[in-house]
């Protein structure tokens, strides 16, 4: 029998190099003869152990990693494709503790399937959530989806389920589904690891969206920084539409959904579900003013659901497993799993999705085993560029929207950057000023001038010029951007710096040692 | 209505994308990104063109051209080298592998080599943040961007 080989075609995978391990095998194969085939599969998400290859063998599938090209001889002169022994052997990958910890519910087949399979998708228990969509009545989809509890993953943590109720009791000759893939925030992936390793997943989702709202067009707006992913989308999209998963008739149902990617041009602010808007329309990506709410007037001003892009993957589970069986897992007002992304200098960085309540303590030290330079962990970012420092102090915090907040931070899309004890959290602070002037859209005063001033007033601190002035000028100046400012890139903006500020104001006090480098 | 004088190829290559485009939903960065991934860039003569075509005014599509990153008024240099400098690639040491690439091409961010070998490009985020720093060359993600990896980068687009 043909043995299955996969090696990941996911980009993290491809940036360590994946692809030159997929030829080097292909080549082996071609010179032994092997009866052995190659599927280039999303990627598990352990990204210390990427490139990680996976033999199908008869006790089950057995990992090898991080592979090198040079390491292919070895491996097959070492009986890989029977999984045997090698300096490089993982075991059973389900058995590697980063992974047995985790409960996949989203990303359940992610890095298992050929991403461009609708066998393999469906084998794996795929479409089963939209054939139950299909058979019942709107208004019970919703309610579904209401009840999960589940919230809005891009960052915003509305619940999804008003969101599409809103839609399906507006009516409309034309309803939009809008699918947020602007993933731009610094420390997150897991947008682009459900698209290039399981796309129908967000197809599905995308699909049970359009039959609950009545929408027959949906739109993906997808970042330009993710070329592989845009590549994947739309050939799973192809094959979805040539099997009757979308088009037409979903399905054989009747109701129509056409789905289209749309790239982005590299503008941050996109993300912002209204600036996103007004990009799909043609436009400069400017914050709108709500209301009114794009679920009124949306896309081309008419009803729209705008939802993350694991917002609308997390769907699909939820239609085919109920409502109650998500919102078992999770914390408080958080349901359901989350997950959450471990990246900068971490040992083991990757993708953890885990019912909501782990502290950030387990994740950084436990799960992500510290940082990768072996230096102590100073500071964690949460929730990208506009999420807070937490310092170790708060790592008690469990994971939880309501939880973070009470701390002065937010999870935003579950991105967890990590840095050790070189961060200069002055630098940290002006760089989130720094960012938001270059990403902000212009439209409101706070956001475009106050980083530019920030900017300034930072770098007069950093230069020790009147430090307790500074400090007063940019905590004012952040209290007018975050409650003067029309959406979260101004309005947020203030959390790294304050946090920054108050959790490490040893770096913002005028050092002798910076005085004397001066 | 007659289109305006075409004057090359830039123009006739134009006005074939926009007429092949102008009818779908929300046409407009469809086409900015054809014309890109075409001439490398968007030509300023193309803009009337593209204001006629789609019928708003010259000023809104300069208000979209200027406005998103992407679009490039000036043709590239032969390589596109896209760096990351966000947070995950800065604690990494981002600042300081990115500081030897650009001094070894000896220019500074955005810029173009003399031998108009390399563009060099800032960028937040390649979603790659879990094997920092990254960076892209013409389309390809490269990870764990260190020292030796900056000099054969830099070896590889001069050649």
């Amino acid at each position: 029998m043909t043995v299955r080989i996969f090696v990941p075609r996911d980009s993290g995978a491809m940036a360590l190099g994946a692809g030159k391990v997929a030829a080097a095998i292909g080549h082996e194969i071609e010179a032994r003869g092997l009866d052995a085939e190659i599927v280039r599969n999303g990627s598990r998400g352990l990204y210390w152990l990427e490139p990680m290859v996976e033999v199908e063998t008869e006790a089950g599938r057995v990992a090898y990693g991080p592979v090198k090209a040079g390491d292919v001889r070895s491996l097959l002169d070492g009986g890989m494709l029977e999984g045997r022994m090698h300096p490089l052997f993982l075991g059973a990958p389900d058995e590697i503790p980063f992974l047995k910890r985790q409960t996949r519910l989203t990303f359940a087949r992610c890095g298992i399937t050929d991403p461009l399979s609708l066998d393999d998708y469906r084998a794996h228990g795929g479409l089963a959530g939209l054939e139950k969509a299909i058979a019942m009545q709107p208004a019970d989809i919703v309610r579904q989806v209401t009840d999960s509890g589940l919230r809005g993953r891009g960052g915003a943590g509305f619940p999804t389920g008003i969101k599409w109720k809103t839609v399906q009791e507006t009516t409309a000759a034309q309803k939009y589904i809008v699918c947020n893939a602007d993933e731009g925030d610094s420390g997150t992936f897991a947008d682009r690891m459900i698209m290039e390793g399981d796309p129908f997943v967000l197809i599905e989702g995308m699909a049970i969206a359009g039959v609950a709202t009545g929408a027959t067009r949906g739109y993906i707006y997808l970042r330009s920084e993710y070329p592989h992913a845009c590549d994947v989308m739309n050939e799973a999209i192809g094959i979805a539409v040539r099997a009757g998963v979308i088009g037409g008739s979903v399905m054989d149902s009747g109701h129509a959904f056409h789905l289209e990617v749309r790239v982005g041009a590299g503008a941050y602010v996109c993300g912002e579900e209204t600036s996103l808007l007004d990009s799909l329309e043609g436009k400069r990506g400017q914050v709108r003013a709500k209301p009114p709410l794009p679920a009124h007037q949306g896309l081309f001003g008419k009803p729209t659901v705008i939802n993350n892009v694991i917002s609308l993957a997390s769907v699909p589970v939820i239609m085919d497993k109920g409502a109650q069986f998500y919102a078992d897992f999770g914390l408080g007002k958080s349901r359901g799993t989350i997950p959450i992304q471990l990246a900068g200098n971490i040992r083991h960085g990757g993708l953890f999705e885990a019912g909501f309540g782990m502290t950030l303590g387990d994740l950084v030290d436990g799960i992500g085993g510290g940082t990768a330079s072996g230096r102590p962990v100073r500071a964690v970012q949460v929730g990208g560029p506009l999420g807070a420092y937490f310092p170790r102090a708060l790592f008690d915090t469990p994971f939880g929207y309501e939880e973070f907040a009470a701390r002065d931070g937010l999870i935003g899309h579950a991105g967890v950057v990590v840095f050790d004890d070189t961060v200069d959290m002055l630098k940290q602070a002006r760089f989130a000023m720094e960012f938001c002037g270059v990403e902000s859209c212009g439209k409101c005063t706070p956001c475009r001038i106050g980083a530019v001033r920030g900017v300034e007033v930072l770098d007069r601190l950093a230069a020790g010029i009147e430090p307790e002035s500074q400090i007063a000028t940019v905590t004012d100046l952040c209290n007018t951007m975050k409650f003067g400012s029309l959406c979260a890139l101004g309005g947020f903006t203030p959390y790294p710096v304050m946090s920054a500020m108050t959790h490490f104001p040893e770096d913002f006090r005028p050092q002798p040692v910076r005085e004397a480098a001066e | 209505m007659a289109m305006p004088a075409v004057r090359g190829d830039f123009e006739s290559r134009a006005i074939a994308i926009i007429d092949d485009m102008k009818s779908i939903e929300g046409p407009l960065l469809p086409i900015l990104h054809r014309i890109q991934a075409e001439f490398g860039h968007v030509p300023e003569s193309v803009l009337p063109l593209v204001a006629h075509g789609l019928n708003i005014s010259r000023a809104e599509v300069h208000g979209v051209v200027s406005f998103y990153h992407d679009f490039r008024r000036e043709p590239a240099g032969r390589h596109v080298l896209k760096v990351c400098r966000a947070e995950a690639c800065q604690s990494m040491g981002s600042d300081r592998t990115s500081q030897r690439l650009l001094e070894a091409l000896g220019v500074d961010w955005h810029g173009t080599t003399a031998d108009g070998a390399v563009t060099v490009e800032p960028v937040y985020c390649l979603g790659l943040c879990a094997c920092s720093p990254s960076a892209m060359l013409d389309g390809e993600v490269i990870g764990r961007l260190d020292d030796a990896r900056v000099d054969e980068l830099v070896e590889e687009v001069r050649q």
